[in-house]
């Protein structure tokens, strides 16, 4: 590659050492603080793997079944702990399964470094044994990507990517290493990086554009705040609450958003989006102002945008110019850090409570209680509903537990009856919606907070796109608690195909096999729950073991997530049944 | 807002890095956005490259394109003109027949009307270059094909605005 461009502040490292590419990467990892990698070898990335057996009490690498585990479990990481995940694989069809990792990394602005191994530079676009042009596969779905075909370009580029990962808007990198440059010997210094010429991580913040916020957020008779996960990247959780406070303000979120504020505050209003709650939806189409934070009005939350908060003035707080008037027009932009942002905005807010508004939304939400919330979380059916399942989670773990779940019905009603108390206690596939990433992504959030209770809920669907992952979890001992939620069914398509397509359940019936077994095969407990008695000792069990624990609960077969609002529908036309 | 289809044109200033034109024409791909015409070469900014591209949208979206592209972590800048906020040129070559030269006199008065200048001259064929507006080189392109082109080769636009660019001072500014 061409030598990278004046990118870092003067060495803090003079001395050199000289070592190979492969160990420079490792102290690469370990000047960044990074202490655990997930991954799997291969030819071209071999060098580096010989250079991790020397370094086993530093590094830890965990060996996963398949690439895409292990760009999910670095995800999980790095969710859970706001560190950078880093997922290391060889090349050709290694690189190729990192690519879903990637792409949800990338549209959920996750941190993370994949390290790719590549043919030997004299090989390159030759169609090599395991060749596959990396970087041009991988540059749509990260933030940054590169190739190094010179030992000496390691420190720089390794550097640049730890700053780029993490810094502004966080989101993954890519870098692909020749085996050459692994091999290449050459005198090692590290210096953090902490600019780059062309990069402006955080734009800067204007005094005008908070006091005009300020201005309309005072003057409002119906304000409504949207927040989503860029509080929780900005760790501006307290920021976030003292203006919800201060301005008595409602507050919904994102599904990116949740737990970022506590889910039984008496502001918090619920979740936006598709499956979200009643209220927030329907009012934000008759809010006066609405404040968006760290959220990027995804189609999932809006909805049609024709007839999304037109009546509103919409205040958006984002780190991303790009973000700003993308898909919402906003009448105030304040760009910047949410941290600092919302610090400035607080002294200039005035204490409201809005009893009008507020109640609103009380009385909504008793609508949606009488019509949905009752029914899913105290059903007179037979067959058990998902929300029976996480309210018994959230009882057995007193709400400490962080959730990780994967796309689909199981991820709408976990987040939705979720009982969150504390900040990235949610970790789930937003906008890609992954299905197989909950249990890879389980393993690498009980890895990074070894001491928080982690418990992967998935649907019987995703749980096999990832199943392998189990053998990880067996040879790692990792005490991560999975919940399969199954319903023999794809259930949202499903669910989709009952409402829109007439019932014509289209290969979304699922034979699944006997998942008892083929968790105690890989030794991991196992329990089976199909009545409802069972149910609470069975979670109480699971949350009590010391162990991994694998519980299967029957639900209902053709349950449906409700509210809803139908694809290309307004907010407003939400529907509860 | 403009919402009507107009040509822009996309000034980038970035790092001279691999890989950054697959990023780019990415940001336009995705969008279905058919680029007409691409430029790349030295700025005025040392080790600083100059993109310069050619596209037919509406104002609402290369707003939105221009904020996609400075988010790329190698581009220092982008802006966006109008046809009447730039000074543009194209250039093109033509390869024709010697013995057209000579035996028509119709193509040295095209020639010279056209300020066409005669790179090269050998007893098979003659190049002709010519720099100028679109149109100027569309209507050269015309005239001479009646007499038959061996070979037509035209360059990307490539443009100055006629305001000044914030570039150079707020690259000093980020050196500092």
């Amino acid at each position: 590659m061409k030598e990278q461009t004046a990118t870092q502040t003067a060495p803090s490292a003079t001395t050199t050492e000289r070592m190979s590419g492969a160990e420079a990467i490792i102290k690469c990892f370990l000047a960044e603080g990074v202490d655990t990698v997930f991954g799997y070898p291969g030819g071209a990335i071999m060098p580096l793997y010989d250079k991790f057996y020397g370094y086993q009490d530093q590094l830890k690498h965990i060996l996963t079944r398949h690439e895409q585990g292990a760009t999910h479990a670095a995800q999980g990481y790095a969710r859970i702990s706001n560190k950078v995940g880093v997922a290391i694989a060889t090349s050709g069809p290694g690189a190729t399964n990192l690519i879903t990792g990637l792409a949800d990394a990338m549209i959920d602005s996750t941190p993370l470094i994949c390290v790719t191994g590549q043919v030997g530079s004299h090989l390159l676009g030759t169609d090599a044994f395991q060749e596959t042009d990396i970087v041009g596969i991988s540059t749509p779905v990260t933030k940054w990507n590169t190739q190094i075909t010179k030992a000496a370009d390691i420190p720089t580029v390794f550097a640049k990517a730890f700053y780029i990962a993490q810094s502004g808007r966080p989101g993954p990198v890519l870098i692909d290493i020749t085996k050459d440059a692994q091999f290449e010997e050459f005198d090692f210094a590290y210096a953090k990086c902490n600019s780059i010429r062309s990069y402006v991580p955080v734009p800067e913040t204007t005094q005008g554009s908070i006091e005009a916020a300020a201005k309309a957020i005072n003057e409002a008779k119906k304000p409504l705040i949207v927040w989503g996960q860029g509080v929780v990247l900005g760790e501006a959780e307290e920021e976030l609450l003292a203006v919800i406070e201060k301005g008595g303000i409602p507050a919904a979120w994102t599904i990116l958003g949740a737990s970022a504020v506590p889910t039984s505050h008496e502001l918090n209003v619920g979740m936006v989006g598709m499956h979200g709650n009643y209220a927030p939806n329907l009012l934000t189409n008759e809010c006066d102002v609405l404040i968006a934070i760290g959220m990027r009005f995804d189609d999932r939350v809006t909805g049609d945008l024709s007839r999304y908060a037109k009546q509103a003035k919409i205040i958006h707080f984002e780190i991303d110019p790009a973000e700003v008037s993308k898909n919402v027009h906003a009448d105030i932009p304040v760009l910047g850090d949410s941290k600092k942002t919302l610090a400035a905005l607080l002294p200039l807010l005035e204490e409201k409570t809005y009893p009008e508004w507020r109640q609103q939304f009380a009385d909504l939400y008793q609508v949606e209680l009488d019509k949905v919330i009752n029914d899913d979380m105290n059903p007179k059916t037979e067959g058990l509903t998902m929300a029976e399942v996480i309210q018994q989670i959230n009882k057995k773990s007193a709400s400490k537990a962080a959730i990780v779940t994967d796309v689909g019905q199981h991820q709408m009603v976990a987040c939705r009856y979720a009982d969150f108390k504390q900040t990235r206690s949610n970790i789930t596939s937003g906008g890609l919606g992954t299905m197989g990433f909950a249990l890879p992504a389980a393993i690498g959030a009980k890895m990074a907070a070894p001491d928080r209770q982690v418990v992967a809920v998935i649907g019987d669907g995703g749980y096999q796109m990832t199943i392998q992952e189990l053998g990880t979890i067996f040879q790692t001992k990792v005490p991560v608690k999975i919940v399969v939620l199954n319903n023999e069914y794809l259930g949202m398509v499903r669910q989709w195909q009952q409402l829109f397509f007439d019932k014509r359940y289209a290969s979304t019936e699922m034979i699944n096999p006997d998942f008892i077994k083929i968790a105690e095969g890989y030794n991991i407990k196992a329990k089976l729950v199909t009545d409802r008695k069972d149910l609470a000792s069975a979670v109480e069990e699971m949350m009590k073991c010391d162990e991994a624990y694998f519980l299967e609960v029957r639900v209902e077969k053709e349950g449906n997530v409700f509210p809803m609002i139908p694809t290309g529908a307004a907010v407003s036309e939400i529907r509860l049944e | 807002m403009e919402n009507k289809e107009q040509l822009y044109t996309v000034s980038i200033y970035t790092e001279n890095n691999i890989g950054l034109l697959n990023r780019i024409s990415a940001i336009f791909q995705r969008r279905h956005i058919n680029i007409e015409s691409i430029n790349t070469s030295a700025s005025e900014i040392e080790d600083v490259s100059r993109w310069t591209i050619l596209v037919k949208m509406t104002e609402v979206q290369i707003k939105k394109i221009i904020g996609q592209i400075e988010k790329q972590v190698e581009v220092i800048k982008a802006f966006y003109h109008t046809e009447d906020e730039t000074i543009y040129q194209e250039s093109c070559l033509f390869k024709i027949k010697s013995d057209l030269l000579f035996e028509e006199r119709q193509i040295q008065n095209i020639i010279k009307d056209s300020n066409a200048r005669i790179v090269t001259v050998n007893k098979e064929y003659f190049v002709l270059e010519k720099s100028g507006r679109r149109s100027e080189v569309d209507l050269l392109y015309r005239e001479l094909s009646a007499f038959g082109i061996l070979q037509f080769n035209r360059s990307g636009r490539i443009a100055v605005t006629k305001d000044a660019m914030e570039i150079t001072k707020m690259l000093a500014a980020l050196n500092s």
